[in-house]
């Protein structure tokens, strides 16, 4: 296995390891994305739009909201006694560190997204049938868009003075096209549709991924440089 | 480290281009409105193109600018670089404005409606929106290498989010006119409107150079005054 493989699982596993020690973030992660998914439910008049009408349009902002959330604590745990600094002293390759954050976070992103699925099958009643391999590969390819760059801008957004307000500011207008792309999935995946009105969306998030996944892991050592 | 005068001629050029760009736009606008035809379907509300339209053109050019200079930024490391992209990126906010209420301006009278999920005028609501977190960004980081660097790679990944914010959206559908100067084929607007469009497009580029110019001046003299706000 090459150094930089390693060093990125190595970072990742730490990352991991933090998160399993105490549960906390992650548990309040899911119960705010339960949460996003009760007030849904009340902030729609049922007598004029249908759960199933909205169902895709709420799947994906509680995916996408409780990730950016969740990223904000990628960082801020580095931030506390100079973790990062420890980090960036050792001779390894930057971009490595950054694909350990972003495996981590990803790790995080999907845990959450695991745990939230089923909730929203129970609140909105939606029948996912055999739609269900589609709604996990989409949110796979969306989820490893959004993180990447959300993952960078956590790194940024941490030595700013108001981190929990400048990470949603750089990283929303970010989400719009995997979200854009997962909706349009999402809605014809559980009308049933042919998958051909949906292989151009999948090749968009696909490409999302690939242009800003490598961007990142390109742009992270220039971030870090003192 | 430059010597505050060079940055007070910066900002005095700067501002002698700005009188010289509004002079300019007032003699577009006598064009615009006295000597160019009305349009036959939209009426008198067709004239906001000619504002419309440049400032969109000058968005984007500012828009473009803090993406190449960020790339070159990260390359090359030169301070002044950071400070072109950030007097970019304050003139293109300027410049998103216009065009963003001229936009609904004209769109009540000929669409019917003051806002639309068009393509087009979602990709400029979020341009807009990239320029302000990157202004937002700036302002919250206190350290000048660390600024430049963070606001670098966000200047670049806002660049390169554009084609994909385009591209999703426009497969929604679009009710934007079609472009009518920048076409393979001939432009297929009447000659005095053309003629019109391409004097403001000058008259705003030659704003906007302004801009850009004064605030870089404005910019490098905060720099050299070892003000920790500058940049």
């Amino acid at each position: 296995m090459s150094d930089f493989v390693r060093v990125a699982l190595a970072v990742c596993a730490k990352d991991i390891r933090v998160e399993h020690r105490s549960r906390t973030a992650l548990i309040s992660a899911i119960a705010f994305a339960a949460l996003v998914l009760v007030i849904f439910n009340f902030a729609r008049d049922p007598a004029t739009a249908s759960r199933e009408a909205l169902a895709p349009s709420v799947l994906w902002i509680t995916f996408t909201f409780s990730g950016v959330i969740a990223l904000n604590r990628s960082f801020a745990l580095e931030r506390e006694n100079g973790a990062l600094d420890g980090l960036l002293l050792a001779p390894v390759s930057r971009s490595a560190i950054y694909l350990g954050k972003y495996l981590a976070n990803l790790a995080f992103v999907f845990t959450v997204e695991a745990a939230t699925l089923p909730l929203f099958v129970l609140f909105f009643g939606v029948d996912l049938g055999g739609a269900l391999g589609g709604i996990v590969l989409t949110a796979v390819l969306a989820t490893a868009g959004f993180v990447a760059v959300g993952t960078i801008f956590a790194a940024v957004a941490v030595r700013t003075r108001f981190a929990e307000l400048m990470l949603p500011l750089l990283v929303l207008p970010f989400l719009i096209p995997p979200l854009i792309g997962a909706v349009q999935i999402t809605t014809r995946l559980l009308a049933g549709r042919p998958l051909s009105e949906i292989a151009g969306w999948f090749r968009i998030l696909a490409l999302y991924d690939l242009v800003f996944v490598t961007l990142c892991l390109l742009l992270f050592p220039s971030l870090m440089d003192e | 480290m430059i010597e505050a005068g060079t940055a007070g001629r910066l900002v005095r050029r700067g501002l002698g281009i700005i009188a010289v760009a509004l002079a300019a736009l007032a003699g577009v606008y006598l064009l615009a409105l006295r000597y160019t035809p009305v349009e036959r379907f939209q009426g008198v509300p067709q004239k906001i193109f000619y504002v419309h339209v440049p400032a969109a053109w000058c968005a984007l050019l500012a828009f473009s600018l803090v993406g190449i200079s960020s790339i070159l930024y990260l390359w090359l490391r030169d301070p002044r670089l950071d400070v072109f992209a950030e007097s970019a990126a304050e003139a293109g906010l300027v410049f998103s404005l216009v065009m963003l209420t001229t936009g609904p301006l004209w769109g009540k009278p000929v669409w019917g409606t003051w806002w639309t999920w068009d393509a087009r005028l979602t990709l400029t609501l979020i341009l807009f929106f990239i320029f302000l977190g990157y202004r937002a960004l700036r302002s919250a980081l206190s350290d000048p290498s660390e600024r430049a660097r963070f606001s670098a790679v966000v200047g670049i990944l806002g660049m390169v989010l554009v084609p994909f914010v385009h591209l999703s959206v426009y497969l929604f559908r679009t009710l934007h006119p079609q472009p009518i100067v920048l076409k393979p084929s001939a432009p297929s607007l009447p000659w005095e409107m053309l003629r019109t469009l391409l004097a403001s497009l000058g008259a705003y580029t030659l704003l906007l150079i302004g801009f850009i110019t004064a605030r870089y001046g404005l910019g490098r003299g905060a720099e050299a005054e070892g003000d920790p706000d500058a940049g």
